[in-house]
């Protein structure tokens, strides 16, 4: 891991301190803002997502040549018709939830999405997508630096990472962005009761606020304590949201109640930030009849889906909008152990009310053979034909009413696929 | 002041802190002669394993069943809890969880090849206990001080590493890069010395390094995972590279027979042990792990110790010892200059507020929510070190662990506060000597004071010592001084 967190931090980082906000249950800066405009929900799949066993080319015949254990057989995709080039395309059979978001016209699929020489490391890679920056992947991350652009003072609940560090994606040097892994247990315990355990709370905070110049590192460490203090009570109403549908038992569907809970209480977040791993399926991927990556495929199926139900109960659909991607696709070609290893372009995809759903960009040719510009390393990997910052600079410009330019380092609008 | 000593800092970062049993050993130490008593540990008896289960020493918390810690992972994260806070052999410990965290190797993966008993026995089965090879932990507390290469062809043929970076499947028709690809990027020199090429070629080289089972794997007690060199997968043709895996210059490994090829691995692995890049690389994570975190790794610190090692065959003991007795781990500038780790925080708080009554299995079971689950990292690069600890989940997790530690120690707390119980500044005192944060500003310790009068006229009584000195512990162990090592 070449590029480390910590070497921006400690290079780069101001001390941030968190502007204290009332324990109400939707803050006075959360309502200036607007609790209920736009936000965004980035879903990361960790590990390296195997987009052609997501979206799955199943008439070509080397999808089958290439991958002779794991590819999904052809009548049992999810077909979700052509690409503009005419080429059929089909779901992951387990994907039947988003199938019928598809149906409704609120799932856009971003085929072969990436950068120019992808890098193979998981960290590299998750690094650059992060940053948005394939040269220099450090320092603030691309959601960090939209949250930046919102009027000050910044809510504190602006940013809501459902993870147990806050990822590079929402780095910011001036905004503290909570990390919520779990809001039933983010609550403040005390050995004592009464009287005792309200002083021992109050000096807590107190403590918390001590922000010397002089101590960036116990500026930084305090200011996690502030953040947390200051969020706990609108973090505690959410914990009591149920949805309006059942939720499958998964940390990914618990995460995305815990969202919807976020939006249906108004704690006026702008953008979430939620993942599930286990994508670096270097073995036993299996094909549609089990295996590692049917699995994947089903939570990942079963929670949005009952995510997607949640928000249309509630009337909240057309303020979500939900971007999916992972930080590189895999090799085409299955290797020894019925898996894959690191490859290059990936999918990406976008869900909400608001969003044009529709298949965008062509699916790759699988032939090795001869040369075929859709793919890299000698036919091995599959090469992007969409910037994913083109992507980024699609929502930043059209759904969160930011400008790109700045935040992405350049201007990427062009050529971006019209998903919102 | 406690805490400031230079024993103090030497205790936190070559061990886990103090116990007031360990300061009494200690205190009566020059430096030189602790530093000598935690590297050369075998010295001290290895008897903390007896303790588990006796008065005196933590608790551990049984579900229906014996405690198990060669086969369930639970009770394996408890034993290696408890031996932290524990075992004589202080480094020992710490350098494992070095090694875990460097060779980060995750227990889902393992156990969902080979069920949750074998998972357990592969990660952390101790040797002795059950039969066939160690569990990858008890590899660290075995080689964690030895010679690096040795440690790094160790871990290369363990065989819950075999499972984890897919070895096992890595064969002479259908090469798999994983293992050949972290072994430089993660294990070793670290990216920017290699490029894709060299790591196709260091999968090949390890074609054949695969697993074998002896006995019946349902029966824990004899059936177990071991490594084997697998002849028929090697790739036997040559592999050359863009950087000279010989002292000679030269970077190709040559064509071997099928039965002699295991020697592909062992030479590049070598190599790689021995390249200077390595020996920086090491020294950088080393400055970052014993040293500091709030300051860059200084260019001469890293070229000494890599001179150390590479002068010393890879030795990990001469290498650390050369660290706690160089002039940049002294500084007073380095006190404290450590972001605890989650085991760490609680490893210290534990020592120093005590555990009389408390099961360890409460700080395993606390442990996630501050982001460190042992035999679990996130991912083949370890845990996200230094300020990634503290996002708010984490840092209410470590708050909220100061209050259950503290509530469950109150009327010891309030016991060894008597002698100090006659001005709310004694107590105070006396909890700051003994829990050793980071030395509070002034204004800080006067929120403390205000804390302990906020309950109205100070008395010392018996309820009012109670509560307020619980409270007083949790909030300095919660506080942000406190994080620090």
């Amino acid at each position: 891991m070449g590029l480390s967190r910590r070497s921006f931090i400690r290079n780069g980082v101001s001390a941030f301190t968190v502007s204290m906000a009332a324990p109400a249950f939707l803050s006075e800066i959360a309502r200036a803002q607007g609790a209920s405009s736009r936000n965004i929900v980035v879903l990361y799949l960790a590990g390296g997502n195997d987009a052609l066993s997501t979206v799955i080319p199943y008439t070509d015949p080397f999808y089958y040549s290439r991958r002779p254990n794991i590819a999904i057989p052809a009548g049992q995709v999810v077909q979700i018709g052509s690409d503009s080039s005419g080429k059929a395309l089909g779901l992951h059979p387990r994907m039947t939830g988003l199938r019928q978001i598809f149906d409704a016209g609120s799932l856009a699929v971003i085929q072969r999405t990436g950068y120019a020489n992808s890098s193979r490391s998981h960290f590299v890679g998750f690094d650059i997508w992060g940053t948005a920056d394939p040269v220099q992947p450090s320092g603030e991350g691309w959601l960090g630096k939209y949250l930046a652009t919102l009027p000050s003072p910044v809510d504190p609940l602006a940013g809501w990472a459902a993870t147990q560090e806050v990822p590079r994606p929402l780095v910011s040097r001036s905004i503290p962005v909570p990390a919520i892994p779990d809001a039933r247990t983010y609550s403040f315990a005390s050995p004592n009761t009464g009287a005792a355990a309200a002083d021992e709370r109050a000096a807590a905070l107190r403590m918390s606020a001590f922000a010397p110049a002089s101590q960036p590192s116990l500026t930084f460490v305090n200011a996690a304590a502030q953040g947390a203090m200051a969020t706990l009570d609108r973090v505690a109403a959410v914990a009591s949201y149920t949805g309006t549908v059942a939720y499958p038992n998964n940390g990914l569907a618990l995460a995305l109640r815990t969202v919807a809970g976020s939006l249906v209480r108004g704690t006026g977040t702008r953008v979430f930030w939620v993942q599930t791993g286990g994508f670096d399926t270097h073995s036993a991927q299996g094909n549609t009849g089990g295996g590692a990556y049917a699995t994947l495929m089903s939570t990942l199926n079963d929670s949005v889906f009952a995510f997607y139900n949640d928000l249309r109960g509630q009337g909240l659909l057309s303020n979500t909008l939900v971007l999916l991607y992972s930080e590189f696709g895999r090799r085409i070609s299955e290797n020894g152990s019925a898996g894959t290893d690191h490859g290059a372009a990936g999918v990406m995809m976008a869900m909400g009310g608001a969003v044009r759903g529709g298949i965008y960009g062509t699916a790759a040719s699988l032939d090795p053979a001869g040369q075929n510009p859709t793919l890299e390393n000698a036919g091995g990997d599959v090469t992007y034909q969409t910037d994913f910052r083109s992507v980024y600079a699609r929502v930043l410009d059209n759904w969160l009413g930011a400008s790109s330019v700045p935040i992405l380092g350049g201007d990427f609008r062009a050529g971006a696929p019209a998903i919102i | 002041m406690a805490g400031t000593r230079p024993i103090d800092h030497l205790l936190r970062r070559a061990a886990f802190g103090a116990t007031p049993e360990d300061l009494a050993i200690y205190g009566e130490l020059s430096v030189s002669a602790a530093i000598d008593r935690l590297v050369d540990y075998e010295r001290l008896p290895d008897d903390v394993d007896s303790r588990i289960g006796t008065n005196g020493y933590l608790g551990i918390t049984t579900r229906g069943a014996p405690f198990s810690p060669n086969t369930v992972i639970n009770d394996s994260r408890q034993r290696w809890l408890f031996r932290m806070v524990h075992s004589e052999r202080q480094l020992q410990e710490k350098m494992a969880l070095f090694w875990h965290n460097h060779f980060s190797t995750g227990y889902t993966k393992v156990a969902g090849f080979a069920g949750t008993a074998q998972g357990a026995r592969l990660m952390a089965g101790k040797p002795g206990e059950v039969p066939g090879p160690p569990g990858q932990y008890e590899l660290f507390r075995q080689y964690g001080l030895g010679s690096f290469r040795d440690l790094l062809l160790a871990v290369a043929r363990d065989p819950a590493m075999v499972i984890w970076l897919d070895g096992r499947t890595n064969t002479r028709t259908r090469p798999q890069e994983n293992f050949g690809r972290e072994i430089m990027e993660l294990f070793t020199w670290g990216v920017g010395n290699y490029v894709e090429a060299d790591v196709y070629a260091a999968a090949r080289v390890f074609t054949g390094w695969n697993l074998r089972t002896s006995g019946t794997l349902a029966d824990v007690a004899t059936g177990y995972y071991e490594f084997i060199y697998n002849a028929g997968q090697h790739d036997t043709t040559a592999k050359t590279f863009t950087f000279a895996v010989y002292p000679n210059g030269d970077k190709t490994i040559p064509a071997r027979t099928a039965a002699a090829g295991e020697q592909d691995g062992i030479d590049f692995i070598t190599a790689l042990a021995t390249h200077p890049e390595t020996a920086r690389r090491l020294a950088r994570k080393f400055w970052g792990y014993f040293v500091s975190e709030t300051a860059e790794p200084d260019a001469q610190f890293v070229e000494s110790v890599a001179q150390t090692y590479l002068q010393s065959g890879t030795d990990i003991r001469a290498t650390l010892r050369a660290i706690f007795r160089s002039p940049w781990f002294q500084s007073p500038d380095a006190y404290f200059a450590r972001y605890s780790w989650p085991v760490e925080f609680v490893v210290k708080s534990l020592k120093e507020i005590g555990w009389n009554g408390f099961s360890i299995d409460s700080a395993r079971a606390a442990l996630p929510g501050m982001g460190q689950t042992l035999f679990e990292p996130p991912d083949v690069a370890g845990w996200a070190l230094g300020r990634d600890w503290f996002g708010t989940g984490s840092m209410l997790a470590r708050m909220n662990f100061a209050a259950g530690l503290a509530g469950n120690q109150k009327f010891a707390l309030a016991r060894d506060a008597q002698p100090y119980r006659a001005t709310p500044e004694r107590v105070l005192n006396y909890l700051l000597e003994r829990l050793t944060p980071q030395p509070l500003d002034l204004a800080q310790r006067s929120e403390l004071a205000a804390y302990l009068r906020a309950g109205g006229a100070w008395t010392g009584a018996d309820a009012q010592l109670q509560t307020r000195t619980s409270g007083l512990a949790r909030l300095i162990t919660g506080s942000g001084e406190y994080q620090f090592i």
